[in-house]
């Protein structure tokens, strides 16, 4: 599979990456590069093969739906590039 | 001082029966590590140090050891890959999109190694978000392996390069490492170190910065095959905070190090013979085989059919996890965010954000992820890698399944190369790095690292061994007959 320049824009916008027009060619061809290594995959007969869900044949454990944790405003807010009055604070999205 | 001055090239298990014979303090054997990191800044190995920090545990530490009350890590100073949360702690996971990222909360890994007394002296340089196999896609610039035979700086490997070079280095006892497609292993082997991926399931996942979920899996680096026992059971065992961490028995895998192999089946798989593997490489393998043959054991020759398309499945698998976990670094909740221009949007800030933070090999396997998941590819790729995925676990099961109870592997195709040397490969020569390690990964097996002997030019090479799931046991016995008869001692000359 060989992806063109618009492919390689469409990907980048879908991985929300801004990538400037100028760099699309490269990341195309890179992208090609590891798209067709993948292709070997294609040689492999997986009829009546059922795709991997858990490396370990366990159930993922359920706990009871209770509250553990919590009031912790202060701690998840710490990080956060801009936090105002108890919020993480972004640009406008509805216009 | 003086008897105790070069205490950080001590291995843990001599250290914990010095500690508790009290031929040395926590806080001594601490700072030995602390002034041998001191003068290691040209390895680049240590990216946060944190002394205040370690030589307050050693002093706790020495209080429970002086009240009867000494766990084996108690007092035992370790580095802690920068993948891991720690409390208070930068951790950024070598990416500057995690800059100024300061925990509020500590791993379940850290915080069992804290809980035996275990002292943390800082935490270990590695690739951005452990997706590489050099430590060069590092925010802090690659770290340096402590081999130099030459002019040539070389790479200690990846992505735990960071780890392999403080615990080669004797910075520090052991470290703390994590392995999606072989780094612990391939880092190990770069060294002259030991290292083990465990099981997947073993070792909580909590608190560790995701790449690749359902491949990631965290286990100890350090000086000897009996060092990685004693990390392993402290790091090990159930965490209900990590749905995948199995609910078993973690067993005392230092008492399982018998050096008996007596009559066990040690599996070589034939698909592993690959073209253009370096010669020294593959009498390096003949070698063990023959080591493990002495030992008693029974080398059988094995098929693993689905092995060579283990690369391919996993460069489709861990960018379609990793473009997904990654997603919640979007400059809103912590990190790194993008100066906005007037009348930037949120779709501006995220992907300004994101452009900035990631570095280039995080992005393109962001957007390969992306790729190989959208509609119309995701059975073409995501799927069918999958499916792969299964039989080459298949191959697994069945080898053992006839009885098979190790298997003996290259490490890694060659010995560690120089930095900047595969500036030029394409993506996909760089992955080849990998084709020895991603089986372990794909199938959820544990693999262990052990250091065999130097190449011509004097740089260690290692080999690995595989085990059953939930073997960690049977396997590091297996990796101790190998590391006695193999009798690898050779220390990297000091020049930084």
């Amino acid at each position: 599979m060989s992806i063109d320049i618009d492919t390689a824009r469409k990907v980048a916008k879908l991985a929300r990456i801004r990538v400037e027009e100028a760099a699309l060619p490269k990341l195309a061809e890179q992208l090609s590069g590891i798209l067709g290594f993948m292709e070997q995959l294609t040689e492999v007969d997986v009829t009546g093969i059922e795709p991997m869900v858990s490396v370990t044949p366990m159930r993922l454990a359920r706990r009871a739906d209770v509250v553990t944790d919590g009031n912790q405003q202060a701690a998840i807010l710490a990080n956060a590039p801009d936090a105002r009055e108890g919020f993480f604070a972004v640009p406008k999205v509805v216009e | 001082m003086s008897m105790t001055g070069r205490a950080n090239t001590w291995t843990i298990a001599a250290a914990r029966d010095a500690l508790r014979k009290g031929d040395i303090s926590a806080v001594d054997l601490t700072m030995a590590c602390l002034t041998a990191i001191d003068a290691s800044d040209a390895l680049n190995a240590f990216v946060h140090k944190t002394p205040e920090m370690a030589l307050e545990q050693a002093r706790a530490a020495d209080v429970r050891i002086a009240g009867g009350d000494a766990p084996d890590l108690c007092g035992i100073p370790l580095g802690i890959k920068d993948v891991f949360c720690t409390k208070g702690v930068p951790s950024q996971a070598a990416s500057n999109i995690l800059k100024g990222f300061v925990p509020e909360y500590e791993s379940t890994v850290t915080s069992k190694l804290f809980g035996a007394g275990a002292v943390m002296l800082g935490k270990l340089n590695m690739d951005e978000f452990a997706m590489g196999s050099a430590t060069e896609s590092s925010c802090y610039g690659p770290a340096v392996n402590p081999w130099k035979v030459d002019d040539v700086l070389r790479t200690p490997g990846g992505s735990s390069g960071g780890s392999a070079a403080a615990v080669a280095a004797d910075l520090c006892l052991g470290a703390t490492g994590t392995d999606t497609g072989g780094s612990i292993r391939q880092p190990a082997a770069f060294t002259g170190t030991t290292g083990i991926k465990p099981t997947y399931g073993r070792v909580s996942r909590w608190g560790i910065v995701a790449y690749a979920s359902s491949l990631d899996q965290a286990g100890p680096m350090g000086k000897s095959v009996r060092d990685l026992a004693i990390m392993l059971g402290a790091m090990a065992g159930h965490d209900a905070k990590d749905s995948t961490s199995a609910n078993m028995e973690v067993p005392d895998f230092e008492a399982a190090l018998t050096g008996d192999i007596r009559g066990k089946k040690i599996g070589i798989p034939r698909e592993y013979r690959i073209e253009g593997i370096p010669a020294e490489i593959d009498a390096l393998w003949a070698q063990g085989r023959e080591m493990l043959r002495d030992a008693g054991a029974e080398i059988v020759d094995i098929s693993l059919p689905h092995a060579k398309y283990a690369l391919p499945a996993y460069y489709v698998i861990a960018p379609a996890e990793a473009s997904s976990n990654l997603a919640r670094y979007d400059g809103v909740r912590y990190g790194h965010r993008a100066a906005l221009a007037a009348g930037d949007g949120i779709t501006e800030m995220y992907e300004k954000t994101r452009a900035e933070g990631f570095g280039p090999e995080t992005q393109r396997r962001i957007m390969v992820g992306t790729y190989v998941l959208s509609a119309g590819f995701y059975d073409a790729y995501y799927n069918r890698a999958r499916k792969v995925r299964a039989l080459i676990k298949r191959d697994f099961e069945q080898a053992f399944a006839a009885g098979i109870e190790a298997i003996l592997a290259p490490a890694t195709p060659t010995s560690a190369f120089g930095l900047g040397e595969m500036d030029k490969a394409t993506p996909v020569e760089v992955y080849l790095n990998d084709v020895f390690t991603v089986t372990a990964n794909l199938a959820g097996l544990p693999g262990v690292a052990v250091p065999m002997g130097l190449d011509s030019k004097g740089l260690p090479m290692g080999l690995q061994l595989l085990g059953r799931p939930w073997d960690e046991a049977g396997l590091l016995n297996h990796a101790y007959v190998l590391e006695r008869a193999a009798g690898f001692v050779a220390k990297p000359e000091k020049w930084w």
